[in-house]
């Protein structure tokens, strides 16, 4: 399969009266067409930041997206003009956020929000886009559609705002859809239901998807690949089952361990990850994680690692085309020792 | 453990109720049956888990009893007193012996009072006969107590992190060594990394110091760690109470089953192979609950006498506890 979207090297930071906020600290990755890839992270990890630098969604100031690419296509969003961005947004790439109430305006009806941008990408007329979000609607599991398409957000739960949002960012048939936590806000069982249907949309239009969450059993359930997420920076990359079976990052490592058992094992105790996140305005020199990490030396309190091909990897990549597990870590966990 | 000794609190047909007002300028009002007629033990120095999805009426309870909200029936008897009744300056010495701690620790910190000023004012209040110097060295030692340096007296909430915001918020509930403590959602607003700090030092202090707890929250896989037994609320009503393994391991209501079924795993595996039971919909509105069972609108396994009649909780088993007309 072809790589859809390659990010490379993309820096983003913002301006403020405390000081310059590193959120993305140059990171890369890239992702294939119909992968899941799930980013994991805490929040100030940079996780929503760095798909909405991709998506230009930033205001600048007091966001500068610094540096980097972020080839969709054979183009660079971080470099076409902003009437090409608006023609990828919304049309190629669909994105649904954390709070659908925020991000559906709330005095319009749901079907008009969903007919504009039908009319507006594909040029439908007024009845062919409210027949068409008919459709949408019923697809996504709204009951009801023909009248809930009337009707306003207020007037829908939080589950049923989300599936909006997502029959929203389908309506334009996108090549990848960008999920920001969009279950966070929302109840286990009416979780599990969006992950359900966007499981299920995703094996019908082959669409990509980019799940961010902070959840790693959502990854875990979710994704064909992870990153994690740490200070701005990608500390660790692999397939889901590489990454919670040969764990290499310290922090990873940390966060599995912090989770509560759920097979009932009696623990006196939960383990922790001691001390908090870094300040985005003053990293230190090395790794940002070297003050909480229990594998530290010396070289983490002076040099940043960059991500890097792990040795012995359990899994290659399916066309062989070499490891496709990185970590960015000075120590080998398995043995702690220096690499 | 169910018999960990005596209750310490007993709720006995808690009802909240909050009018709303609908209609041509408000001239109707329906009643939204936020608690509805809800009865439970907590033990002396257990942890009792009270789960559910928002809305479900679980910090109502935890407010109501409390008495930050007047209960619209019911009685809840701490130590052998029935709060529901005591008013004025009664009631006000009774809060000390029961506190709780809040969901957001920033906003429910004072901005302009120190980290002294904050957990001192309960002393200032209550004994008002210790002197500066003895409340200082209280101050101190509580925030010892909660893993925060004495040193950090004279700063403001917002110097620091959301974890060590909702120590503060413990070192304050703590003061006045009251036993019996609500936590109300204490860790949903804290990152991954810090909830778990959070969660040992909340259960660290009550072996120190013999707390019962109540433990508001939706994680299923955190309340499961912390607590001794467990209750699920659906709608304003338990549905389920029992020790948390039994609840874990043979759920009984078809609630319970959904709701720890929808749980993620951390496992990839383990999510590929789980079974999960997707229910259908959403949780109907408390101003406008169906009849019958609470829960027929969802449930998968409803039959015709879920439509009709309101199942009672009732002991199925030695302490579980459970309404479900599929268990008669």
């Amino acid at each position: 399969m072809e790589d859809l979207l390659t990010v490379e090297n993309l820096e983003t930071e913002f301006h403020t009266a405390e000081g310059i906020v590193k959120a993305v600290n140059g990171i890369s990755y890239s992702l294939k067409e119909g992968e899941i890839l799930g980013i994991v992270g805490e929040s100030g990890s940079g996780k929503s930041v760095s798909v909405l630098s991709l998506l230009r969604l930033l205001p600048q100031p007091p966001a500068y997206i610094k540096g980097g690419t972020a080839v969709f296509r054979d183009r660079d969003l971080l470099h076409i003009s902003d009437e090409e961005i608006r023609s990828v947004r919304g049309n190629e790439i669909a994105m649904i956020f954390q709070d659908p109430m925020t991000s559906l305006n709330p005095v319009m009806k749901i079907g008009k929000q969903i007919g504009e941008a039908l009319q507006l990408h594909l040029g439908m007329t007024e009845t062919e886009a409210r027949e068409r979000t008919i459709e949408l609607l019923t697809h996504v599991g709204i009951p009801m559609a023909e009248q809930r398409v009337d009707q306003y957000p207020h007037q829908l739960s939080g589950g049923m705002r989300q599936r909006v949002m997502i029959a929203l960012g389908l309506s334009c048939n996108p090549r990848l859809l960008i999920a920001d936590e969009p279950t966070t806000a929302l109840d286990v069982t009416i979780q599990a239901q969006i992950i359900n249907l966007v499981h299920n949309l995703q094996n019908e239009t082959g669409m990509a998807v980019i799940w961010i969450t902070h959840d790693l059993g959502v990854v875990a359930g979710i994704a064909d690949k992870v990153i994690v997420m740490y200070a701005g920076k990608v500390v660790e990359y692999a397939a889901v089952d590489e990454l919670f079976e040969d764990t290499r990052h310290p922090y990873t490592l940390g966060l599995l361990a912090s989770l509560p058992e759920m097979d009932g094992e009696e623990q006196s105790e939960l383990k922790t990850v001691r001390g908090s996140p870094p300040d985005l305005t003053n990293l230190p020199p090395g790794c940002p994680f070297a003050p909480r990490c229990d594998y530290v030396i010396d070289k983490c309190l002076s040099e940043n690692p960059a991500a890097i091909p792990v040795e012995a990897p359990i899994r290659m990549d399916q066309n062989n085309e070499g490891p496709v597990h990185l970590a960015a870590c000075w120590v080998d966990v398995r043995v702690r020792e220096a690499i | 453990m169910i018999d960990k000794g005596k209750a310490l609190v007993e709720v006995r047909n808690l009802k909240k109720y909050f009018p709303m007002r609908r209609g041509f300028f408000g001239r109707n009002t329906v009643q939204v049956k936020a608690v509805d007629d809800v009865s439970f033990d907590v033990f002396e120095q257990e942890t009792l888990g009270l789960v559910g999805e928002s809305g479900c009426g679980k910090s109502t309870t935890g407010n109501t009893i409390l008495r930050l909200l007047t209960p619209t029936g019911g009685t809840v008897h701490y130590d052998g007193v029935d709060l529901t009744t005591l008013e004025g300056e009664k009631l006000r010495q009774m809060r000390q012996h029961i506190q709780m701690i809040f969901q957001n620790p920033y906003a429910s910190l004072n901005p302009r009072l120190t980290v002294g000023q904050i957990v001192g004012e309960p002393l200032k209040t209550f004994r008002p006969q210790m002197s500066k110097q003895e409340r200082a060295e209280k101050i101190q030692s509580m925030l010892r107590l909660v893993g925060l340096s004495p040193a950090f007296i004279n700063r403001y909430p917002h110097e620091f992190s959301g974890g060590q915001q909702q120590r503060i918020g413990i070192a304050r509930a703590l003061t006045l060594d009251p036993a019996f403590i609500v936590c109300d959602e204490p860790i949903a607003a804290l990152d991954v990394s810090i909830q778990a700090q959070v969660v040992n030092l909340l259960r660290r202090l009550q072996e120190q110091l013999g707390l019962t707890y109540l433990f508001i929250s939706h994680d299923l896989s955190m309340v499961r760690f912390i607590s001794d037994r467990i209750a699920v609320m659906y709608l304003g009503k338990i549905v389920e109470v029992a020790r948390k393994n039994e609840l874990y391991g043979e759920p009984l209501h078809p609630y319970t089953q959904a709701l720890l079924s929808a749980v993620p795993v951390a496992n990839p595996k383990r999510e590929r192979s789980r079974q999960q039971i997707i229910l259908k919909g959403d949780v109907p509105s408390p101003a406008n609950p169906p009849r019958g069972c609470n829960f027929n609108t969802r449930c998968p396994l409803a039959f015709e006498r879920c439509f009709e009649e309101d199942p009672q909780l009732r002991e199925v088993e030695p302490g579980h506890w459970c309404a479900c007309h599929l268990l008669d």
